[in-house]
């Protein structure tokens, strides 16, 4: 409920930025909802292994033993699953404050699917660098921004072909490299994490 | 066969070395004290050794699997009982148990598990949460936990911290009864008489190097132990 709050909150300041100018909320809502998504999920994103660092619970996992990579596999999912559900309850608040209304639905939550997996794949894996560090809530965002920019672009883009139109047809290749990139990150994720929460 | 040996062992904190040149071979079924000053090595040797840090140099076997080359593989036959609990704050006592259970491919069942909090005497505190125990419950969930496992390597690092006088029998009931199941045993102790009541061998640290490595009728004191300074519990 706290990350939906901040995201909700975050999308309504962004609308009183743009102003009353109907035409530019439009255009910009993909935008504004991707960098709500975004800002909300370095708040969930740093929690997500709090529990696992209090009493050093990962490392006892890792020693019972369980793999690396069905915990970050799971961690991930996790992760995953509560970026979707936060970007579906931002897009209503979206099409209210934005007037940014799509009838492709379906679509809609498909690109929220894929550009969430391409958040939160590198997400968990920079959590799990980050959670015992004093000043996680700020080193995380410092590593995590710079790699899921390209995940951003596309998301951004693909959203916004579906608020605004797609007469060029661009949402098929905008997808599809947001798929690439999650797929890319996932992968990575799981070869990496065993080498980051291993001393 | 050699349940656990050690050659050659460094490891350090940024400039401090907390372990220099440390080597010992600990056969299959004994109990081992390892002991010293705070300060001297003895949690940093039984993370080593169970592979929940590497150390700089140097080589671990588990019952003759290299740590360095088949972590996982190793790990199968190891259990460590650490400073930190290892244990889900939120969670109930029966629900750590159980997620330790599925990961160990046993039974989660409630019936299983509160027997195993009986062992611990937690069976009245199954359904309450950890973060809600004290520090002596919490390391007796931990010793359930290290039970749990059936290991026949078990690294103890202060069992016997934070309990009470029951909790110092319990654990010396448990490790009789660890070494009936022919598991082997290190456990770091500053309880000196106790340990060498239990164990047939002892390894004393100093300044993260192994100073004597032998039966614990010969074992020296540690620099600086006196009677007031090692109490023993009940």
């Amino acid at each position: 409920m706290g990350i939906f709050t901040f995201g909700a909150a975050t999308l309504l300041l962004f609308s009183f930025a743009i102003g009353p100018d109907s035409v530019a909320l439009r255009q910009h809502a993909g935008g504004f909802l991707w960098l709500a998504l975004l800002l909300a999920s370095t708040l969930s994103l740093a929690e997500s292994f709090e529990r696992e660092m209090e009493e050093q619970a990962l490392e006892g996992l890792l020693l019972l033993p369980a793999s690396a990579r069905a915990l970050y596999y799971g961690k991930a999912i996790a992760n995953w699953i509560q970026l979707a559900l936060l970007g579906s309850a931002l897009v209503p608040i979206m099409v209210v404050l934005y007037d940014a209304g799509t009838l492709r639905v379906g679509k809609l939550v498909g690109v929220i699917l894929l550009g969430t997996a391409g958040l939160s794949a590198p997400g968990t894996l920079y959590a799990s660098m980050t959670a015992q560090a004093r000043a996680r809530q700020t080193l995380l965002p410092l590593l995590l921004f710079p790699l899921v920019v390209p995940v951003l672009l596309a998301a951004v883009k693909a959203t916004s072909l579906l608020i605004l139109g797609d007469p060029m047809d661009q949402l098929r290749p905008w997808s599809m490299l947001l798929g690439a990139f999650a797929v890319i990150h996932w992968a990575l994720g799981g070869l990496l994490f065993g080498r980051v929460v291993e001393d | 066969m050699i349940a656990v040996s050690a050659a050659g062992l460094y490891r350090r904190y940024g400039r401090r070395w907390a372990l220099v040149d440390v080597g010992f071979e600990v056969p299959e079924g004994e109990l081992v004290m390892i002991t010293g000053r705070n300060g001297s090595g003895k949690s940093t040797l039984l993370r080593v050794l169970a592979t929940a840090i590497r150390a700089d140099r140097g080589t671990v076997r588990i019952l003759g699997v290299d740590v360095r080359r088949e972590r996982e593989r190793a790990r199968r036959g190891l259990a460590l009982l650490g400073h930190r609990t290892h244990l889900y704050e939120p969670l109930t006592a029966l629900e750590n148990l159980a997620v330790a259970a599925r990961f160990l491919g046993g039974d989660p069942g409630r019936k299983g598990l509160l027997a195993r909090l009986e062992e611990v005497g937690l069976a009245d505190r199954g359904d309450d949460a950890v973060q809600t125990f004290s520090a002596g419950m919490r390391q007796r969930l931990a010793l359930a936990r290290v039970l749990q496992q059936n290991a026949r390597v078990v690294l103890l690092d202060e069992p016997y911290g934070h309990l009470d006088p029951s909790g110092f029998a319990l654990v010396d009931r448990l490790l009789r009864r660890l070494r009936g199941q022919g598991a082997t045993v290190l456990m770091a102790t500053h309880l000196l008489l106790r340990g060498r009541a239990l164990c047939e061998r002892g390894l004393v640290l100093e300044a993260g190097r192994l100073v004597f490595a032998g039966a614990t009728a010969d074992m020296p004191e540690p620099a600086g132990a006196d009677g007031a300074g090692f109490a023993e519990g009940a």
